[in-house]
């Protein structure tokens, strides 16, 4: 005979009881397993739209700031390269520069692996009188723009001109009175008229765009060119300051020109654009936050009331349990049955009932924190399968459970264990 | 093997005083079957509860086998009871979840040996229980359920029995059965103080003796 057996005996017996109190430690195991479980299901879900809104937030982003690119590239080139000794006062009173330089540092440009210029549109510029109208034009020798060869090719913001073509600004067009197809001679040359621009209200109405070559054969300057425009890239540092060090790295003979006032645009519409899908961002984490912070509440107060209730109750069982056996106590001491044994009959007996509760209850907790989990995610109970219920398994949890709530069911039971040590033999049996 | 010298017990409430026991001197030996007789309320259960080791006197000395159990630390004097001491009760506190052979296993848990639990089938089939071994007490009559815990007394083979109202619930033949297990067990080489109403116990005891009033009137 040993005492699980007797307690083991006793526990069928008396199954009520015991039923009692492993239904005090179950509903004390399952709302803390279920609240840990719930936070735990929380932080997963909350991972899961995070990664999912972080995703969208970066399409969201990137379209807007795309958006924005090419919103403000359409407002034209923000950079002029021109050669280090034109003169700026010159090139600002007369509407262009009189220096040149070599095409090749477009070229060199391209092929460089600095990335805060893109987009290098080489030309060359002559403002002359044309005598098909009589009057001063613009005229601009283009080639389209150089291909940066190690980079993704990316659309040209400018088409090429082709040989033996024209494209005319709108004032120019009504003046020479000639349309697309029609054909107009310049500098004794003929070139066949492929675009008449809209009016643009600026001096692009009174230019002429030609083939870079031919507008180099033209004005006697091979090989030369006297302007490069660009875009500055936003993803790094284009202070004046970085944008001419870097170039003129490459390029010694050349000055800079910032074009202020896209470039600000440019920068402060992708900035806007960025700040928006942050702000997406933060108005769902704030959402999260404050549902984390209910449930947290949650396990910081009802839980720990639920648990001493549960602990009390389970001492008061224990409690009903010792009067039940006073006869029996009585006579077992009176056999010689030590207090310590006695202690441990009952001991024993919570640490089962901690046991059965904690196994039930860490199921019934983790199942109804699935459910709902579930529920408050508009979802049905297992719509996230056996892979989401395996995520928020626990194994310390439960652990936790099966060794903390024998513990706790013992400690509960422990002065009632210590009072039937206590019952004095002689006083029970005298009773009788 | 059992002795009482001069033992007095009183019991102290609120309101009154009662003297249980008044300068009480009594030995049984060994073999020997004594039986105290006396009306209710003159010290009978007190007797034997201050002589099995669970009621400490007020004054006097009780002795078994020479040694003083009130002189003894509380687990001690517990091994001595499970050791020497057999208990048989009127309302037999039997554990009413346990089958009859563990109900008599039971004295085993305060002295755990190898052979109990062959032994406690043995003083069953003595007592006649041999069938009902895996029986619940509430399926047994009170004749039987006081013959389990006759077994239970004697499973760690003590060397005194103490008998209060054994056979208080019983019919006269259930009640010449028990008497008469007591009395082998004195012819054995035991000793048992018994305490009873019962006159029959006369006939099985080698010695009667007298109670009243918390004194022992003819010793």
């Amino acid at each position: 005979m040993s005492i699980w057996r007797l307690i083991a005996r006793e526990i069928t017996y008396r199954r009520l009881n015991f039923a009692l109190a492993a239904v005090a430690v179950l509903v004390a195991v399952a709302s803390v397993v279920g609240v840990l479980t719930l936070l735990q299901a929380h932080q997963v879900r909350t991972e899961r739209i995070e990664a999912a809104e972080a995703e969208k937030a970066d399409e969201i982003g990137f379209e807007l700031k795309d958006d924005a690119r090419r919103i403000t590239k359409d407002l034209g080139y923000n950079l002029l390269i021109l050669p280090k000794d034109q003169n700026l006062a010159e090139f600002y009173t007369s509407g262009g520069a009189s220096k040149t330089m070599p095409i090749k540092h477009a070229e060199t440009l391209a092929d460089s692996r600095i990335v805060i210029v893109r987009h290098l549109l080489p030309s060359l510029h002559r403002r002359l009188e044309w005598e098909q109208i009589g009057e001063p034009i613009i005229v601009i020798g283009t080639r389209g723009e150089v291909p940066r060869s190690h980079l993704d090719p990316k659309k040209p913001m400018l088409e090429a001109v082709p040989a033996g073509t024209i494209v005319l600004g709108c004032v120019l067009a009504e003046k020479a009175g000639v349309a697309i197809d029609a054909t107009v001679r310049l500098l004794g040359r003929e070139f066949k008229v492929t675009k008449i621009h809209e009016r643009r209200g600026n001096e692009d109405d009174v230019t002429a765009w030609i083939n870079l070559s031919e507008a180099q054969d033209l004005f006697d300057q091979p090989g030369r060119i006297n302007a490069i425009l660009a875009l500055s890239c936003l993803c790094a540092d284009t202070s004046l300051g970085s944008l001419n060090d870097q170039v003129r790295g490459l390029l010694p003979d050349v000055q800079v020109i910032k074009l202020e006032k896209e470039a600000a645009i440019r920068r402060a519409t992708r900035a806007s654009a960025g700040k928006r899908a942050k702000e997406f961002l933060d108005l769902g984490e704030a959402g999260r936050q404050s549902l984390r912070a209910e449930r947290q509440a949650l396990a910081t107060w009802v839980v720990p009331l639920v648990v001493v209730g549960c602990i009390v109750w389970v001492g008061l069982m224990a409690l009903g349990n010792v009067r039940a056996r006073r006869m029996e106590i009585g006579i077992l001491r009176a056999m010689g049955v030590r207090r310590g044994q006695v202690v441990g009959m009952f001991l024993g007996r919570a640490v089962l009932v901690g046991l059965l509760g904690a196994v039930v209850g860490y199921a019934a907790g983790f199942v109804l924190a699935i459910a709902w989990d579930a529920r408050e995610a508009g979802e049905g109970l297992g719509a996230s399968g056996p892979a989401g219920a395996a995520a928020l398994f626990g194994p310390v949890l439960l652990a936790g459970a099966l060794l903390f709530a024998p513990l706790l069911s013992a400690a509960a039971s422990l002065v009632p264990a210590l009072l039937a040590a206590q019952e004095d033999p002689a006083l029970i049996l005298s009773q009788e | 093997m059992v002795r009482l010298e001069n033992v007095t017990k009183t019991y102290r409430g609120k309101a009154t005083t009662v003297a249980a026991l008044r300068g009480v001197t009594l030995a049984v030996g060994s073999g020997e079957f004594v039986s105290v007789q006396g009306p209710s309320g003159c010290g009978k259960t007190t007797l034997l509860l201050v002589a099995g080791g669970l009621l400490r006197p007020d004054g006097g000395r009780v002795t078994l086998d020479g040694r003083d159990p009130y002189a003894l630390p509380p687990e001690q004097r517990a091994r001595m009871r499970a050791d020497r001491i057999g208990f048989v009760f009127q309302r037999f506190h039997l554990m009413p979840y346990l089958t009859v052979r563990d109900n008599v296993l039971a004295a085993s848990l305060a002295r755990p040996s190898d052979g109990a639990r062959a032994r406690a089938e043995e003083l069953l089939e003595h007592v006649g229980l041999a069938p009902r071994l895996d029986h619940v007490p509430s399926e047994l009559s009170t004749g039987e359920r006081q013959r389990v815990a006759l077994a239970r007394a004697m499973l760690n083979e003590p060397r005194v029995l103490l008998a209060d109202e054994p056979t208080g619930n019983l019919d006269p033949d259930s009640g010449h059965t028990v008497l008469q297990y007591l009395a082998d067990f004195a012819a054995d080489g035991g000793a048992v103080l018994l305490v009873t109403h019962d006159v029959r116990a006369a006939e099985y005891a080698g010695r009667t003796v007298q109670m009243a009033e918390g004194t022992l009137v003819d010793a």
